[in-house]
This record gives structure tokens, C-alpha cells and sequence, in this order.
């Protein structure tokens, strides 16, 4: 009996992603009873558009919280490289779409190689840096625009069909979301580099040590998350057909609260793409169920600050048990 | 290598006085004073001095804990919401019949609560960061105070009430009074007490600290408390001066506190920074947005310099830390990397 205890406390990590799904489908089922709109195809749909923003985002936080980091600016990068390509596409109503991706995820890495920078080399704490950097890259999206916004009559149509459009008959923010999540999947878990992210997450002096170049990695990381803040921005954009100076104000809390969900230590080292996606999941049903179960709308923050701060301490509690174990394993 | 001394036995000398990152602030507030008399000939008179401060002291309060608890080596941004949480409760305690005094009781309680709460979980979770922590009562504390009032606003608050914030005494501001008698409180307890110097130990080294018998779980506690007192200061002042409250106010507070802080040259990394520094920061930045609201520049740019001005300080106070460590033969080892552990 001990011993199947300790098994299934041993694979708490495991056990932990099994725990969330469980939860997200009794949650969901308590939905259904609720409102039998819940589970229709067409809602599972907007639930999904409305989480691939926030996914794409999560891959970057996640990378950045495993080198123990953290991004407070992708707010204002959104809304920078939204405004800068939607100006773009107001003065050059012909230019392609991928060009306007382009241009947008350009604008992204460039701020995320700033960031980098100030936090790899000249080791200025990453939450400063990026608080600093969240001000004036909010500060340079109201220049850029004058303070006016762009509205959906000054994009082109192929602009707007970026994110209202669909390839293989999947909407097409949800098939960039697929795409960039296989790609982050082969790279953190089959390549080089990608472990090299792990090994500088879980302890960095050692991973100098035996000749990872630190510095590099966590500049990379920081790019990034910088290009995949600009390409949601040019997402969002095209989504919302209007780009504003306050777009996407405060949005990185709701990032960072997914990758916790999601069973991202902020302690680094730790975290996977499975569980990310739990935990971008159970995000978007938190967002897309309360009001379908009547739930008025201003009582969502509470509850998802509720919901974020019982998701940590449950993890540093099951981390704890996790650990008594092994323990009581040694003595025995 | 010469032997070492002990700062503070060593003499008295005029370069390291004004070496001193404090100078450097006198320096910019300066400036700022004569930029803005060029811009504006209405500049340079004493109601300027006396009253502008009122337009940004409110946040000020906020500003003297949070030196405490970044040098304690923490962090807390939750300190806007619970200024919201409390304005909120204030509000809808005295339309609910209580009055105003309970009320303005209630709002500070509500505030120390928060700040209580903050430290019970950091105390009793030590594995989680600070950052996170508060992260998640920063969500919480608004979404409460949007429970409560939803899109409302609420005020109506009896007419002496605004004396608080726009009220002044011999001339001088109230705010400005309070602001004072709190800021030499927090300087002597920072600077002058055995809590202060336990509170630098902290910073430096948490774990000696609490290898030589200190109580590093109250101390952590009581600098929690004492930010969510001064929180409700702020939600005090806030409310009065805007005559009513919403659950949105004071967004972004914390940015701008820990800005302020941060340019005050407390070290991020913890243990190092006087209390002068961040108080010298609040009038800087409070001066330089009056300013430029002088010439018309948008509050856009504002965000702007502040953001510069918080980074280049925290890279100039890093290369001088590792400069000295350099000089003094330690070896330029890694600063400030532990905050957000």
C-alpha cells in the first residue's frame, strides 16, 4: 500500500498534468450540466481562437520563466508591432499579409533584443528591465500613432483575413498556434539549444561551467519571446480590426498566470509544453465559461486570481509531499 | 592589499561624500528645476513648490515601505490593488450608513489585512517568489474591489473629507505634513533601529540572518504589514483628492513606486539603499511630470523617460557595484540575479 503511495507521489510531476486534465474535465462537464451551449462545436471554436493568442505568448513566457526570467513588456510589444504593421497596411494598402507578419514579428524581435541585452550582459534583473522597456515601448505605440487608432476601414481585406481566415478549414490563428507549438515542441525537447534553455533554467553557474554560453541563451530566449509578442500583435490586430496605443494593456499577467496554471515553476528549470497547454486550456474555459454559466462578468478577476493563487500553492504543496517521500524512501 | 577597515571607521572624506548616489539625484532634481523655469516664466515662485507636491505625494507613501521591502530583497506589486481594494471598502462602508472616521478606519484595516495576508503566504510558502505571490493578490485585491462595485463609482464623502487632500495647515499642505512625519518615521526605523539593521541583514543574507537567532518570518511579516498600511494612506489621500472611487484607481501604481525606489539607488538585489535616495526620486519624478505637463508634452513621453530613467539607473548602480567589488579584490561576481528566486 505504501509503496503504490509512494509511486504515485514519485510521479507527481506526471501525476500533476493527470490532475489538471481531470480537473478541466469535471469543470467542463459542470459547464455542460450548467449550459448545454458549452460543448457545441462552435463554442469549443471561439474558445480556441480566443486562446491562441494567449498560447502563442505562453511558449514564449514559458521559455523565459524556465531561465528564470520574466517578461512584464509583451503588453506593449502587442501593441507596438500591432500599430506599426496596421500603419503600414493604412499607408500600403497592397502589401502581402505574411510581409505584414514579418514586418510585425521584426518589430517584436527587435525589442526582445534590447531586453536581452540589458538582462544577459548587463545584468539588470529582468523584472526592472522588462518594466522599464514595458514603459517605453508603450510610450513609443502612442508616437508611432500620434495617439489616434487605426480602424478597421483603413486595413486592407487581406489583412483582416489573417486572423478571420482559415487554412485546411481550421481558423487560421488556431493553425498558427498548432504550428508554433510543434515547432517550440521539437525544438525545447530535440535540439541542442533547446535543452541548453533547461540547463541554464535549473542552474546557471553550473551550465557556465560546463561551457554552455549562458549569456547567449538567455539573450536568445528573450528574442524569443520578443518575436512572438510581435506576432500576436499583428494577430490581435487583424483579429480586433483596430489597433489603439492601449492595446493589450495588462495582458502579460494573464500570460504569466496561464504558464502557472500550467505547472511552470517561477523558480526555473521546470516546465513542459504538455502542461502549458493544460494550462492555456483551463485559461480559456476560466475566460470563455463564466459568462455562459451566468457568472457576471465582474466577478472574473476575483476568481481567476483565486484560481492562480490556489493553482501555486497546491503545486509548492504537492512539491512538498513529493519530497517527504523521497525522504521517508532514503531512510527506509 | 592594505588591510581593510570598516566603513565606519574610516575618516571622513569630501570625494566620498559626494560620491554619493544621493548627490547625483540633487543634481538631476535640480536640473529639472532650471529646465522647467526656461519653459514656463509662471515656473519659479513658492505656490509652485507648496502645491505641486499634492499632485503626486498620494503614490509617495507607497514609495517608503516598498524601499523597505525591496532591500529586504523582496519585491510587492500588488500595492495598487490593494490601494483599489481599500478606497472601495471605504466607499461602500460609508454609503452603507457607517461613519466617515470608522470608515476611514476600515479602509486602513482593509489594508493591512492585505498586506497581512501578502506576508502569511510568503511566510508559510517560502519556496514561492514574492513576485509571483503578489502577482496573484494583485489579481485578486482588484477583482474583489470589482466585485464589490462592479462598473460603479461611489463617493459622496462628507465635505470635510477633501480637506485630506486638498486641505493645507499654515500654509503647508496636509498631505505634505503627513507625508513628512511618516517619511522620518520610516527613516529613523530603517536607519536607527535594531528592525533596520536587521532588515540590511536580511537583504545581504537571509540565511545567516537567521542562523544567528534573528526571526526572519516576523520581521518579513511586519515590513508586509507596514505596506499595507501605508496602502491604505494612499487609498486615504487618493479618495479624498478625487472626491470618489472606482475599482480601476490606482492601476499601475506599483510600476511607478518601484521606479522611484529603484532610481533612488536601493539595489534590487538587496541589503543595499537609504531611504533619502527614493525620497529625493518621488519629487524628481513628481517635478518632471509637472514639467513637462507645463510645455504640454504628452503624458506618453513621460512613460517614456521614466522607463529610461529606471533602467539606466539600475545599470549604473550595477557596474558600480561590480566596480567596487573589482577594486576591492572579490572579483566581479553577479549582481542582483536573485530578486524574482
Amino acid at each position: 500500500m505504501l509503496n503504490l503511495r509512494r509511486n504515485l507521489l514519485l510521479r507527481a510531476e506526471r501525476f500533476r498534468d493527470f490532475g489538471l486534465l481531470v480537473f478541466i474535465i469535471v469543470l467542463s462537464l459542470v459547464i455542460q450540466v450548467r449550459n448545454p451551449t458549452f460543448l457545441t462545436l462552435s463554442n469549443i471554436n471561439t474558445l480556441l481562437v480566443n486562446a491562441s493568442i494567449l498560447s502563442i505568448l505562453a511558449v514564449g513566457m514559458m521559455m523565459v520563466l524556465i531561465i528564470r526570467g520574466i517578461d512584464l513588456s509583451i503588453g506593449s510589444t502587442i501593441a507596438l508591432s500591432g500599430m506599426v504593421s496596421a500603419l503600414t497596411v493604412s499607408l500600403y494598402p497592397t502589401i502581402h499579409p505574411v510581409l505584414s507578419i514579418l514586418e510585425g514579428v521584426l518589430v517584436g524581435a527587435v525589442v526582445g533584443t534590447i531586453i536581452g541585452l540589458l538582462v544577459s550582459k548587463f545584468n539588470v534583473l529582468p523584472i526592472i528591465a522588462t518594466m522599464g522597456m514595458m514603459n517605453i515601448v508603450r510610450g513609443l505605440t502612442f508616437l508611432v500613432s500620434g495617439g489616434k487608432w487605426i480602424s478597421a476601414y483603413q486595413m486592407s481585406v487581406p489583412f483582416k483575413k489573417i486572423a478571420t481566415g482559415s487554412i485546411l478549414g481550421i481558423n487560421t490563428l488556431i493553425f498558427i498556434a498548432v504550428v508554433i507549438y510543434i515547432i517550440f515542441y521539437y525544438f525545447i525537447n530535440h535540439t541542442r539549444t533547446g535543452r541548453q534553455i533547461y540547463a541554464v533554467g535549473s542552474n546557471p553557474e553550473a551550465a557556465k561551467v560546463s561551457g554552455i554560453p549562458k549569456t547567449r541563451i538567455i539573450w536568445m530566449v528573450y528574442i524569443f519571446m520578443g518575436a512572438l509578442a510581435g506576432l500576436a500583435g499583428v494577430l490581435w490586430v487583424s483579429r480586433f480590426a483596430s489597433a489603439q496605443g492601449d492595446t493589450a494593456v495588462g495582458y502579460e499577467m494573464g500570460v504569466i498566470a496561464a504558464c502557472v496554471l500550467g505547472g511552470i515553476s517561477l523558480a526555473g528549470g521546470s516546465g513542459k509544453i504538455s502542461g502549458l497547454i493544460l494550462g492555456v486550456i483551463l485559461f480559456g474555459i476560466l475566460n470563455n465559461a463564466l459568462p455562459l454559466i451566468n457568472v457576471s462578468p465582474f466577478w472574473q478577476q476575483g476568481i481567476q486570481g483565486a484560481v492562480i493563487l490556489a493553482a501555486i500553492i497546491i503545486n509548492v504543496l504537492v512539491k512538498r509531499s513529493n519530497e517527504r517521500m523521497a525522504l521517508r524512501h532514503r531512510v527506509v | 592589499m592594505t588591510e581593510r577597515k570598516l566603513l565606519t571607521e574610516r575618516g571622513f572624506s569630501f570625494k566620498r561624500f559626494f560620491l554619493q548616489w544621493e548627490w547625483l539625484l540633487v543634481l538631476i532634481f535640480l536640473l529639472i528645476h532650471i529646465i522647467n523655469s526656461f519653459l514656463s516664466p509662471y515656473y519659479l515662485n513658492v505656490g509652485t513648490f507648496v502645491r505641486t507636491p499634492m499632485t503626486f505625494l498620494d503614490k509617495s507613501f507607497l514609495v517608503l515601505p516598498m524601499t523597505l521591502v525591496i532591500i529586504l530583497g523582496n519585491i510587492d506589486i500588488s500595492v495598487g490593488s490593494t490601494v483599489a481594494l481599500s478606497s472601495v471598502v471605504m466607499a461602500t462602508a460609508y454609503n452603507a450608513g457607517i461613519s466617515m472616521p470608522v470608515a476611514m478606519l476600515i479602509c486602513l484595516a482593509t489594508a493591512t489585512f492585505c498586506g497581512l495576508f501578502n506576508g502569511l503566504i510568503l511566510v508559510r510558502f517560502k519556496e514561492l517568489p514574492a513576485m509571483i505571490v503578489t502577482l496573484a493578490t494583485l489579481t485578486l485585491y482588484r477583482g474583489i474591489a470589482y466585485i464589490i462595485l462592479e462598473d460603479q463609482a461611489s463617493g459622496n464623502f462628507p465635505d470635510w473629507f477633501s480637506f485630506l487632500g486638498w486641505g493645507s495647515v499654515l500654509g503647508i499642505p496636509f498631505m505634505l505634513i503627513i507625508f513628512i512625519i511618516c517619511a522620518v518615521a520610516f527613516g529613523f526605523l530603517l536607519h536607527k533601529t535594531t528592525f533596520g539593521r536587521i532588515v540590511y541583514g536580511m537583504g545581504s543574507n537571509k540565511k545567516t540572518c537567521l542562523y544567528s537567532g534573528i526571526r526572519t518570518d516576523k520581521i518579513l511579516l511586519w515590513v508586509s504589514i507596514l505596506t499595507g498600511l501605508m496602502a491604505g494612506f494612499t487609498a486615504l489621500f487618493l479618495t479624498s483628492r478625487m472626491g470618489s472611487t472606482r475599482p480601476n484607481v490606482a492601476q499601475n501604481y506599483e510600476l511607478e513606486v518601484i521606479a522611484m525606489v529603484v532610481l533612488g539607488g536601493v539595489s534590487t538585489a538587496g541589503g543595499k539603499g537609504r531611504i533619502g535616495g527614493p525620497i529625493l526620486a518621488i519629487f524628481i519624478i513628481g517635478f518632471l511630470s509637472y514639467g513637462l505637463g507645463l510645455v504640454n508634452i504628452s503624458a506618453q513621453i513621460l512613460l517614456i523617460i521614466i522607463g529610461t530613467l529606471l533602467i539606466t539607473s539600475v545599470m549604473v548602480l550595477n557596474m558600480r557595484i561590480s566596480g567596487k567589488r573589482k577594486r576591492s579584490g572579490f572579483g566581479s561576481h553577479e549582481v542582483g540575479k536573485n530578486l524574482t528566486r
